[in-house]
């Protein structure tokens, strides 16, 4: 009996292994090279992850698979994985993709989740030399990632906070119309740095520009946005900055339209996934985004070509990141020059890596801290000289103003540990 | 200063208004039959939704019409196929049975619209400013929704307390039973009770969505709020949900509108602190800051010293 | 006799604890095994308050994430070397650090059951998981508190590295808070409990204050949510605010409720059935929140009992040994509701999908064309139809297995 409990147990288990939980495959020659895409795919947040890993998947289909993959006909496989924009189904997911043997992990949304990543990550590493991953971060802004918690596993491919922010104050401080601004944001620590370093950059680019108002408002528990309005009006702003976004952003924005006031608002995410097109008309002219790649006019040919494919298999979609597409280009130029997936030679080949993009430009993956730089631009929501829209609106983004990438760089405070090998 | 005030209260007025609407339905469904309906938000929000969809094709003023009535026989039929049924299993499973609902809504209106927030405009016809002053529009769209949620009060008050159908609901609250035996339907009664009340949240969601924008988070945003007005103006008495949701809406309004913070409080006691202090969270506290969850202090407070709510004639 | 009986379960119940990494070892099986370990305790104790207490509470993650957080903390006291301890104590810094909330916050919200005490605790809860994010220096915001396990004194040379380590700990503290939640309802304290949920004033008149009674649960239902809180924050190694907010608290009653709410082993299924759900079934369909609302609906219409008590349903059948005659009827009902079931799965599915071909089990279904939805709903309605008709059929073999027939109980 018990011989053949044993037995009926191992055929359950070898059963259930097989069905269930598939196991890590050691890596041949001509399997597909594996990577995660970590970021809300269901629940409130799911637009903007699923927008994400269409992105990712039609960038690694149209720029590699399609011509017969890479590392000598390696194509490769993007793996979503749903974690929901928690911290906590963070921490469930990166052992899921642990559990497949996937070394290459991208995420942006949120950035308590990158920052839970980024620990989980660094830990993991740690303790298990020679199965190391590698955190692709395409989105998440928080400086911290790239200073105080910087880690040689960790990639940034999107400006941080302070870099997107030091650039608005600059085209404030240029504007002397505005004389007075009024600062709005989440009360979190992506709100809170945008309110702190905002007023110390602009004190010291134009001392005579007055702060009249510095607003941190619960996340998410706002249900009118009238009052903060009635507030911005009577402090007599000319320009309101604010780091809202999801339905926070929108519901300020409608407030401020809805109340007749017409100033520029600043943002920084107010754009793609249904928002351009609930702002439509009403926003025209008034909202303005700082982002990197630019929008309309699109530089090259070769960008034009690629969101018009996207469009084609996605017509529902934006390409919102260009920076996603950035990203797997450069990793996979990293396993080309190295020859080698190995998250270690990867990350050896990205520090200080120069790149063109499908833009034309260059960028530059600074090795110190692992933070990209490249130009940097602040867009309008407008309906004019729109060849690419948002949303299928016919309302998008124009570039109006534009930093070149050595202006963009900020120094860190970064002390990398290394590992050695 | 003065501005600032004005405005404070009109906001807070249209905010306070706008909950009563919710607080009285629930107030009511509650009174009858002894049940918070937790999925009480979820039926604005549905009433949101309904109405944006039928405004992409017929204009705002048939989803107007047309939302509260078809969220409220959806209403009618969550209590007559699903709260009915649960009822014998006690207290406990309708209110859990409630919350499951909230929760089946939520996602259900993320199935069928999308997680996106949606374009849902407010009427060309009321695009204008009602009036301004100091420099501030006071927009007519607004003055339209206090018109409305004062309207549906003064309606109510009068059904409920000068009607016979009113008569008969209120002796069907007290006394079912003698009710049922003068020949009524009370559980008839009370599919309908549940039915307005929904459609009560219905016309509120319709009014509120295009200025609290239309997303799947909206009902989270209110549902907690309501059931603290519901429990504060005292459980089953609408006067006190209308007292209650004036005072909530009042005390946000005020609250976000002044610049007080804690440091000015100990300022005034001539104490300081630098920024380093551990608590410095704490001396750093605005009022704004706080200002959304004071309704739940509010609440906890008043259930510890005067359970019965402010106007509530019995516990429960 | 019984008390072999009895201690066998508790025996077979470590036994599965401690061998189920020996059948599934990977690193993903392990994680969801210290979910599910985590989320029993929790659900247990939950059910404490609401099975068998008869208070609905709507903010018990309070005492789950305060635990967790003073756990993260205490795990940074252990690096820093503040304090010297083994880390496989830190579940008792969780318990009495809940037990400590508890002790407070219970003083003044038992004075009432129902729906004060259920409205008390939602406010409490919003209130904490709102201060959660003003102060930054104890919950560090949203992106919380991180820590690490690997310091302080090892235990027998285990550092405590793998989460598979992890794991043995917490079966054993899962082992240990079950069987003392199990002791809880069997004192006095514990019997009253449900006196004072089903009636408190004949409670009362027999001499025990309804009160003190509801406070003595609430607050042991506040030490074991703290246990599961200080495994969470060895498990994960962080905890952030959405551990102490309304969601947490939402699934909590979700897992209780589900499990079964009259039965002590409920709870560990709802936690297991829900654990399971969350981290398999998300993988598969973006939906799968839609199909967890429904299932809570319709385990509340028609499980009032839930799963427990739905297996329980059959205890009179199996005592008479009559379990196997209703085999078959449940097998030849299975065959349609299933085909019924998958049949919805396929539409809701397909009206959601964006892809031209839509992969579903071994099938590749066009969304777009019409035939294919007039098949499956063919196949939904005919199998809801078959449903319906086998469903006496059910109803007659359930009850003949469960009614004592007149002419066997009086004998031939």
């Amino acid at each position: 009996m018990p011989t053949r409990f044993i037995q009926n147990a191992l055929k359950l288990r070898t059963l259930l292994l097989i069905s269930i939980i598939s196991l890590s495959s050691t890596a041949r020659t001509q399997e597909p090279i594996r990577i995660a895409f970590m970021d809300p795919l269901s629940g409130a947040f799911a637009s903007v992850g699923t927008s994400g890993l269409k992105q990712l998947e039609f960038a690694a289909d149209y720029l590699f698979n399609s011509h017969g993959g890479i590392l000598d006909g390696r194509t490769i496989e993007i793996v979503p994985l749903d974690n929901q924009n928690s911290p906590t189904e963070t921490q469930i997911q990166f052992r899921r993709a642990v559990s497949e043997g996937i070394r290459i992990i991208f995420q942006g949304n949120g950035s308590a989740v990158a920052n839970a990543l980024n620990s989980a990550v660094t830990r993991h590493n740690r303790r298990n030399p020679g199965q190391e991953i590698l955190q692709i971060n395409y989105s998440a802004v928080d400086p911290i990632l790239t200073e105080e918690n910087c880690s040689f596993w960790h990639f940034r491919f999107d400006a941080h906070e302070v870099m997107k922010l030091n650039v608005l104050t600059d085209y404030i401080a240029s504007n002397p119309d505005i004389k007075s601004v009024y600062i709005i944001g989440q009360n979190y620590s992506f709100g809170q740095i945008l309110s702190d370093t905002s007023i110390a950059l602009l004190k010291e680019k134009r001392p005579d520009i007055e702060i009249v108002g510095n607003e941190l408002h619960p996340i998410g528990q706002v249900k009118d946005f009238t009052p903060y309005v009635t507030k911005i009006v009577s402090s007599g702003a000319d320009a309101v900055i604010t780091g809202n976004w999801g339905a926070d952003m929108v519901s300020l924005a409608r407030s401020i339209i809805d109340n007749g006031l017409d100033i520029p608002i600043f943002t920084f995410y107010a754009a793609y996934d249904g928002i351009t097109a609930t702002l439509g008309a009403d926003g025209k002219n008034m909202i303005r985004l700082i982002h990197n790649e630019t929008s309309n006019p699109i530089p090259t040919e070769q960008r034009k070509e690629f969101i018009r494919a996207f469009k084609a298999a996605n017509p529902n979609n934006d390409v919102t990141q260009p920076r996603i597409t950035n990203a797997l280009s450069m990793i996979v130029l990293a396993m080309e020059e190295t020859q080698s997936t190995d998250p270690y030679d990867i990350a050896l080949a990205l520090e200080d890596m120069r790149f063109t993009t499908l833009s034309g430009e260059e960028i530059w993956m600074r090795g110190e801290d692992h933070q990209i730089f490249q130009s940097l631009h602040i867009s309008v929501h407008t309906d004019e000289g729109i060849e690419f829209d948002a949303d299928n609106s016919g309302f998008g983004l124009f570039s109006e103003y534009h930093v070149p990438t050595e202006e963009t760089i900020v120094p860190t405070s970064c002390r990398m540990r290394r590992p050695s090998r | 200063m003065l501005e600032v005030f004005i405005f404070a209260t009109l906001n807070g007025l249209v905010t306070g208004l706008l909950l009563f609407m919710l607080a009285s339905g629930l107030t009511l469904i509650f009174s009858m039959m002894g049940v918070l309906n937790f999925a009480h938000a979820s039926f604005y929000m549905l009433g949101a939704y309904f109405a944006y969809s039928i405004s992409l094709y017929l204009g705002f003023w048939a989803g107007l019409i047309f939302a509260p009535l078809i969220v409220g026989v959806l209403g009618a039929l969550v209590e007559r196929y699903g709260l009915r049924r649960v009822h014998q299993s006690g207290h406990v499973a309708e209110l859990v049975f409630t919350f499951g609902m909230a929760f089946l809504i939520e996602e259900a209106v993320q199935f069928f619209w999308g997680p996106d927030t949606k374009n849902y405009q407010s009427p060309d016809l009321l695009d204008f400013p009602l009036f301004t002053l100091f420099g501030q529009e006071f927009p007519a769209y607004r003055g339209f929704m206090i018109g409305i949620s004062i309207s549906i009060f003064i309606g109510l008050y009068y059904l409920l307390t000068r009607s016979r159908v009113g008569i008969i609901i209120q002796a069907a609250i007290t006394h079912p039973h003698t009710v049922a035996n003068l020949g009524h339907n009370v559980p008839f009664i009370f599919m309908g009770v549940f039915g307005v009340g929904t459609a009560l949240a219905g016309i509120a969601g319709v009014i509120a969505g295009p200025i609290l924008t239309t997303f799947p988070g909206m009902a989270v945003v209110l549902g907690s709020i309501v059931f603290v007005i519901v429990v504060i103006g005292g459980l089953g008495s609408l006067v006190g949900a209308f007292i209650a949701s004036l005072l909530i809406g009042l005390l946000q309004s005020y609250a976000i509108a002044s610049d007080v913070g804690v440091q000015d409080l100990l300022n005034v006691l001539g104490l300081e602190f630098d920024r380093n202090h551990p608590l410095t969270d704490l001396w750093t506290l605005t009022l704004p800051q706080v200002a959304p969850i004071l309704p739940f202090l509010l609440l906890v407070l008043v259930l510890i010293f005067r359970p019965t709510g402010l106007m509530g004639k019995r516990e429960q | 006799m019984a008390f072999i009986r009895k201690s066998s379960i508790w025996i077979v119940y470590l036994v599965v604890l401690l061998a189920l990494p020996q059948f599934f070892d990977s690193v993903l099986a392990i994680s969801i095994f210290n979910q599910i370990a985590i989320a029993i305790v929790f659900a247990l104790s939950y059910n404490m308050l609401l099975g068998q207490g008869g208070m609905l509470s709507f903010g018990h993650a309070v005492y789950f994430g305060l635990g967790g957080f003073l756990a993260v903390h205490a795990l940074n006291m252990i690096e820093f070397e503040t304090i010297y301890f083994s880390i496989i104590y830190i579940p008792l810094v969780g318990a009495f650090s809940g037990l400590l909330a508890a002790l407070f916050i219970g003083s003044f919200s038992t004075h009432k059951a129902g729906t004060v005490f259920a409205m008390i605790s939602l406010g409490i809860g919003e209130l904490i998981a709102a201060s959660s994010l003003i102060f930054d220096s104890f919950f560090g915001g949203e992106a919380g508190v991180s820590g690490d396990r690997t310091f302080g004194p090892s235990f027998f040379g285990i550092e405590f590295f793998q989460d598979v380590e992890i794991y043995y700990l917490a079966a054993a503290w899962v082992f240990i808070a079950t069987l003392f939640m199990y002791l809880f309802t069997q004192t006095p304290a514990g019997r009253m409990a449900n006196a004072v949920r089903d009636n408190p004033e004949r409670a009362q008149f027999i001499g025990y204050s309804a009160r003190k009674i509801r406070y003595i649960s609430f607050c042991a239902s506040g030490f074991f949510a703290g246990i599961a809180g200080g495994l969470f924050a060895l498990n994960y190694e962080f905890i952030t605010e959405e551990n102490l907010n309304a969601v947490t608290s939402g699934r909590v009653l979700l897992m209780a409720y589900i499990g079964g709410l009259g039965y002590f082993i409920g709870p560990i299924i709802g936690a297991v059935i829900l654990t399971l759900m969350n981290s398999l079934l998300s993988n598969y369909s973006e939906l799968w929140m839609l199909y967890l609302g429904i299932m809570f609906v319709l385990t509340v219409l028609f499980l009032p009992r839930g799963f427990a008590g739905f297996i329980m349903m059959h205890q009179i059948a199996w005592v008479r040994g009559k379990l196997s005659s209703l085999v078959m009827p449940y097998l030849i009902t299975s065959i349609p509701s299933s085909l019924f079931l998958m049949a919805c799965v396929a539409m809701i599915e397909m009206s959601h999908t964006e892809e031209e071909v839509f992969h579903y089990l071994w099938m590749e279904l066009n969304p777009s064309g019409l035939a294919t939805w007039l098949i499956t709903l063919f196949i939904a309605c005919s199998s809801f139809y078959a449903v319906r008709l086998l469903l006496p059929q059910l109803k007659d073999a359930w009850e003949r297995a469960n009614t004592i027939p007149e002419k066997e109980s009086f004998g031939k």
